[in-house]
């Protein structure tokens, strides 16, 4: 069976600067993978790529077998107009560093926004759902709450809640607690990990090594653009065989 | 002597505290009073003011109709030019190169070419093109034909002139207002799955109201001023009317100072308006109110009874003990 998530040589460059140097990458369904790196390797850049937030200069991408913003005929992978690639995106949730909330709107409608305008469901249901998951992350009570009202760490669980709301199969998420004050950090991945343990497949991008430690199937280490050393959390974390990985572990354990 | 001063005064009395005097500022106040007073006393007083005309003609049938006139063109050339206005701000910011830079071109050509001019050259449009067709490109079929006096008449002239004058300041304002949204506020809503103009007419636009309202309002101001240039092309609005009844009668000054006295009528009515929408659409800003824009207003209108607000009301009434 081919993996969720299957990356072969993926490149990425912002002008002359290359960022994504050939990444291959491959999650199976269900598995947890942690992508941990100093800043600047590449490691948002990747993420983003994952989802089309960002196009690719070459290689191949794909997420349940398709490439989220392409079309492959051939030899050739074309760019597909915004609504086919919007449709693809529905199906992965993805959780910012700054939650990206939109203040305009009740934490409910946060909620409901996405699954009724896009994938057309019906509002009663929508917002049994939205209930439902405020309830996993804890949340409740805050429902007719407006983002600004709520804590970092409330806000970034909404924002879980927000990506669970569309049934997403695959959550990518860039750096979920780095923007949270510390005594914060605890309840979103007390969060993650339930929502590990549910068996949806998930893309972490994080400095919490306990986090890996606990709830990574795989740990990706990326330096440079390129993915230096990956395998289960115990031996990446523990005994990393790379120089340059153990360099980065010194430094942020 | 050092020594001395501070023996003199006792370490434990409480201290004086004397704010600085400014006699200058009563003098000056006073001149400027003075001379208001004398510059009221000689207005009321000058014969060639004719205050009993201007009274005469403040309420007169024909000076309200070119009130109604005013604020007719005021409202009609901000609704379009607002329309016209966000639409070229969304195309400027449009991927093709080709699209934002024509409306690039459009928004500096109507703003750097004097409103007075353009009036004038809508005005004339007539003259300019005999008729105007609606045809296929490159010579093909005519579909539509209108002769162009009867349909650039002095009040489409206007109406134009304005509009299109007023869709290009609109469209700045609307672009840095579009701008100022976080981007990360886009990407979200790409990332939940929403195409580019639901995520612009859902989460952008709604937010970008906030930096666009208050200049807004400051158009609609300027604009009800700069009506007064189409009475050049005599569309009767309340400087045209002032003019076409001093023409006859030759009370000029008064006639001109009714106009004067409708225009700040106007303006500070708009000014106090303006102020209010500005508090309205500030407050979602405060950490502790209620956003004023409302989304799903009938999904908001379900969940008020919904169970997790019980749960809330709960938790706050007080727990008897047994
Ligand atoms: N939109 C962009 N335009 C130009 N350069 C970019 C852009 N986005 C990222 N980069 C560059 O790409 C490189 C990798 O960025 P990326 O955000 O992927 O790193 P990262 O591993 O996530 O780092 P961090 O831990 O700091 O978030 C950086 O050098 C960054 O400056
Ligand atoms: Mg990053």
């Amino acid at each position: 069976m081919r993996p969720l998530v299957h990356a072969v040589g993926v490149r990425k460059a912002f002008g002359l600067h290359e960022v994504l140097k050939g990444v291959d990458l491959s999650v199976e369904a269900g598995q947890v993978l942690c992508l941990i790196g100093p800043s600047g390797s590449g490691k948002s850049t990747m993420l983003r790529c994952i989802n089309h937030l960002e196009t690719i200069d070459g290689g191949e991408l794909t997420v349940d077998g398709l490439h989220v913003g392409y079309e492959r005929r051939g030899d050739v992978l074309r760019e597909i107009p915004d609504r086919e690639a919007a449709r693809r995106r529905a199906e992965i949730g993805m959780v910012f560093q700054h939650f990206n909330l939109f203040p305009h709107m009740t934490v409910l409608e946060n909620l409901v926004e996405a699954p009724v305008r896009v994938k057309k469901e019906k509002p009663a249901a929508a917002h049994d759902r939205a209930r439902e998951l405020l309830n996993r992350v804890g949340l409740a009570d805050k429902g007719e709450a407006f983002p600004r009202q709520l804590s970092g760490g409330q806000q970034q669980r909404v924002a879980i809640a927000r990506a669970l709301a569309m049934e997403p199969k695959l959550m990518l998420f860039d750096e979920p607690t780095s923007a949270l004050d510390p005594e914060l950090v605890g309840d979103v991945l007390g969060v993650m990990e339930d929502l590990a343990r549910t068996g949806i497949t998930m893309i972490v991008v994080t400095h919490e090594m306990g986090f890996a430690r606990a709830a990574a199937d795989m740990v990706v280490f990326m330096s440079e653009g390129r993915i230096v050393e990956q395998g289960p959390p115990k031996s990446i974390l523990s005994n990393p065989t790379q120089e340059r990985t153990r360099a980065f572990l010194a430094r942020v354990l | 002597m050092a020594q001395s001063s501070a023996a003199s005064h006792d370490e434990t009395a409480p201290l004086t505290v004397r704010p600085l005097r400014h006699p200058g500022r009563w003098i000056g106040g006073a001149v400027v009073l003075l001379l208001t007073a004398e510059l009221i006393r000689s207005t009321a007083t000058n014969p060639r003011f004719e205050w009993d005309v201007v009274s005469e003609y403040l309420f007169s049938r024909a000076i309200l109709v070119g009130l109604a006139n005013t604020l007719q063109l005021t409202v009609v050339a901000m609704v379009l030019g607002t329309v016209l206005g966000t639409g070229l701000a969304v195309l400027r910011l449009s991927p093709n190169p080709v699209v934002s830079g024509m409306v690039g071109v459009y928004v500096w050509v109507f703003r750097a070419a004097p409103l007075l001019v353009q009036l004038l050259f809508w005005y004339n449009l007539a003259a300019l093109y005999p008729s105007i067709t609606l045809r296929v490109p490159f010579g093909g079929p005519v579909l539509v034909k209108f002769p162009a006096e009867q349909l650039v008449s002095v009040w489409t002239a206007a109406l134009l002139g304005l509009s299109l004058h007023q869709a290009a300041y609109i469209a700045e304002i609307v672009r840095a207002g579009i701008l100022s949204v976080d981007p990360g506020q886009r990407e979200a809503a790409t990332a939940l799955g929403m195409p580019r103009t639901l995520t612009l007419r859902r989460i952008v636009l709604p937010q970008a109201m906030r930096a666009i309202v208050p200049p807004i309002g400051n158009e609609v101001i300027r604009m009800m001023k700069t009506t007064s240039l189409v009475s050049i092309i005599a569309v009767p609005e309340l400087l045209n009317t002032a003019q076409t009844i001093y023409a006859r009668t030759y009370e000029t000054i008064p006639l001109l100072i009714v106009a004067t006295i409708w225009y700040l009528v106007l303006t500070a009515t708009l000014t106090v308006l303006q102020s209010s929408v500005e508090h309205r659409f500030g407050r979602g800003l405060e950490r502790s109110e209620r956003c004023p824009l409302r989304a799903l207003p009938q999904v908001r209108a379900r969940t008020t009874s919904a169970p997790p607000r019980s749960v809330a009301d709960e938790s706050r009434t007080p727990r008897v003990k047994r």
